[in-house]
């Protein structure tokens, strides 16, 4: 490479080359090295794309999102239904008079009564039975901590593992986050946020609720 | 002839030593590395972590040639194993009770560090080596927990995965990411199973490797803690105060090996599955993703980080962030950072406190069971104390060590049980006790009347 050599000063008389030591050993190479690494590594990392992007979810997991049909003529008063969207449980819960007469009583207990944390409610639940009609509570049965599905505790009073003034509702076994009849979430419990009320809608003779599918949500 | 080096070994040896430098490297790391030879009951479990890896190893791969990892197939195929394959059972409690013992040993082997100072310079790279080893350590064992696809493998990795979610802004992106569906399903299964069998072994192995290299270029440590290199030595410059591992210390640990395989067998053939603590009984049932068992936990080894999980409430950031305050202000009046550091660090603290109340305590929560794993990383600067070795050290660090241990196994404990609010507030002592234990330590560890450490190692010759 001598010809390379002689653009630098220092070149001396018998052909030997006196290299400035501060300088790297192929300075004239030092541009294309870094380039090449440069591209080099921006090639590399574009090979990543392909396998993370294999990890998101397949357009088959997410056909599976298709909405579910829920007859509720046939849900006795005070009982609950759990149907499967999207591999979650779904709850329907019918509420007694008294129990929705009873939601109204439990503001001050609760992290976020009105729903106006982001996320989680659809406007039309915003309210304070969460629902669209205050019998039915149309709920994710996921806890919003780490997605346990919390256990019903319907009825009101103690029992095993639950605290001491149970107003009835739901309780979370992993973590012990409770949530009352409306799918909110207690004050200073693992749990931040309310129950996922998913898009659903009545049918229009009112007798089956379609869970998926609202006015923003078309499937 | 032309190109062949010379060596000592003669025939077939001497073939492979001209070509392969089998006996430089037997030489280098066993017959002539001198470790010191006042090892203890406690430096059995080194290599005893070696001998569980390679049982993992062995019996992991006859189990997949008859497992299925199918989220319509594999909690059968594993029953399968366990009923119709010829010595199915017994391939498989191994491998099960191989996990729980992998982490006793390295719990053991871990303490021992902590308990010598073995983490302490030139050692910083061979504990970060190790604290790697533990790491993924721990992602193989919650990934092979997912494979029977029982309700507790369900559960828990649902709980898992959904700590991503906790992270601000990009977490429910990645937690959906890193199971490939909207819940737990068949692509999560698949794909832990392929990093369980194939990927974060690799890993383990090469950080295996590279643990022993470390070690070897820096020389073993001891329970006195002095350096056998800067002692005395023979006319070969040999340290006289270490002995050759091979055959010495290979020859010991087969004593060690002796009695573990004891306790191995008798789990194995008594007790496979420790009354529900090395395989939980809600584990027999099928997974069923819309019903959580009644009471979910993990398995005993992640316990105690999982306990500082659910210690973390919204009420219990107020205690963090006044900690903070309080850490900011000493750091800033007392502390011995220079220059910028003494305001940024404290100004950090101090956004950190805002920071906690600010952000749901379900993040935090997280970031403190993070948390009290990576920490353990950072040991070799956290410990400021002039000697390693707990010998020598003033008697009441000994009861500190004694406070941290017992905190620890409660905590433990504590995660295995239902929340309730006796049990929460006893892991939030726990928790601020475990945090105190480290981010403390470069106040504690220099005070009090240290012990003269001997120039030489002790040893008693039996």
């Amino acid at each position: 490479m001598s010809q390379d050599n002689s653009q630098f000063d220092g070149v001396s008389a018998d052909g030997t080359v006196a290299m400035d030591a501060n300088l790297p050993p192929d300075p004239s190479r030092r541009l294309w090295v870094a380039t090449t690494c440069a591209v080099g590594g921006v090639a590399g990392l574009a090979t990543a794309v392909p396998f993370v992007g294999s990890f998101a979810p397949s357009d088959k997991a997410k056909a599976a999102g298709a909405p579910v049909q829920v007859d509720i003529s046939n849900i006795p008063e005070g009982q609950m239904r759990t149907v499967e969207w999207r591999g979650k449980p779904v709850w329907v819960l019918h509420r007694t008079d008294q129990q929705v007469e009873e939601l109204k009583d439990n503001d001050a207990f609760l992290a976020d009564p009105h729903s106006e944390r982001p996320g989680f409610t659809p406007e039309y639940a915003k309210n304070e039975f969460r629902s669209r009609d205050p019998k039915y509570l149309v709920a994710v049965g996921i806890c919003t901590h780490l997605g346990c599905s919390p256990t019903p505790h319907l009825a009101a009073g103690p029992g095993p593992g639950l605290p001491a003034n149970w107003e009835g509702g739901f309780f979370c076994p992993c973590h012990g986050s409770s949530f009352d009849l409306a799918g909110r979430v207690y004050k200073n419990v693992p749990a931040p946020d309310n129950l996922e009320v998913p898009p659903y809608e009545f049918s229009a003779d009112g007798t089956s609720v379609v869970i998926g599918v609202d006015e923003n949500n078309r499937a | 002839m032309a190109g062949e080096k010379t060596v000592e070994t003669t025939g077939l040896l001497g073939w492979i030593d001209r070509r392969f430098p089998l006996s430089k490297l037997f030489k280098e790391h066993m017959s002539e590395y001198y470790a010191p030879k006042n090892f203890n009951f406690w430096y059995f479990f080194g290599s005893l972590a070696l001998l569980v890896l390679v049982i993992q190893i062995v019996t992991g791969i006859f189990l997949v040639m008859n497992y299925k990892p199918d989220g319509e197939l594999a909690f059968n195929s594993v029953e399968f194993i366990m009923r119709e394959v010829p010595w199915g059972w017994l391939i498989r409690y191994m491998h099960s009770t191989g996990a729980s013992m992998f982490f006793v040993v390295v719990y053991l082997h871990m303490l021992r560090g902590l308990f010598y100072g073995s983490y302490r310079k030139p050692r910083e790279l061979v504990w970060i080596f190790g604290m790697s080893i533990f790491l993924v350590l721990m992602g193989e064992a919650f990934m092979g927990y997912l494979l029977p696809w029982g309700q507790m493998s369900y559960w828990g990795a649902q709980v898992i995965v959904n700590l991503f979610s906790a992270i601000p802004f990009i977490g429910p992106e990645l937690a959906l990411w890193i199971r490939g569906d909207y819940v737990v399903s068949d692509a999560t299964l698949n794909r832990f199973f392929a990093f369980h069998v194939i990927a974060l072994p690799l890993v383990l192995i090469g950080l295996v490797v590279a643990h022993i290299i470390a070690l070897h270029e820096v020389g073993s440590n001891n329970p006195d803690g002095v350096e056998i290199k800067d002692g005395p030595k023979d006319s070969k410059g040999r340290p006289v105060d270490g002995i050759p591992f091979h055959p010495y210390y290979s020859v010991h640990d087969m004593v060690g090996v002796a009695g573990f395989l004891i306790v191995f067998a008798a789990i194995v053939f008594f007790a496979p599955e420790m009354g529900g603590y090395f395989i939980e009984f809600n584990n027999f049932i099928p997974a069923d993703p819309l019903k959580t068992p009644p009471h979910i936990a993990p398995v005993w080894y992640f316990t105690p980080f999982y306990s500082m999980l659910r210690a973390i409430t919204t009420d219990f950031t107020w205690v963090l962030a006044a900690a903070s305050v309080l850490g900011a202000v000493a750091l800033f009046l007392r502390g011995n950072l220079r220059g910028v550091w003494r305001i940024i660090v404290p100004v950090i603290l101090l956004v950190l406190a805002v920071l906690l109340r600010t952000i749901d305590a379900k993040f935090w929560g997280v970031v403190a069971m993070g948390g009290s794993v990576v920490i353990l990383f950072f040991l070799p600067w956290l410990d400021h104390s002039p000697v390693r070795s707990i010998r020598y050290r003033p008697t009441w660090h000994k009861y500190l060590y004694g406070v941290f241990i017992v905190t620890f196994v409660i905590l433990g404990y504590l995660g295995t049980q239902p929340p309730n609010p006796v049990f929460n507030l006893m892991s939030q002592i726990g928790t601020l006790i475990y945090l105190g234990f480290f981010l403390l330590m470069p106040v504690w560890s220099r005070l009090g009347t240290f012990k003269p450490v001997p120039e030489r190692i002790t040893f008693k010759a039996h």
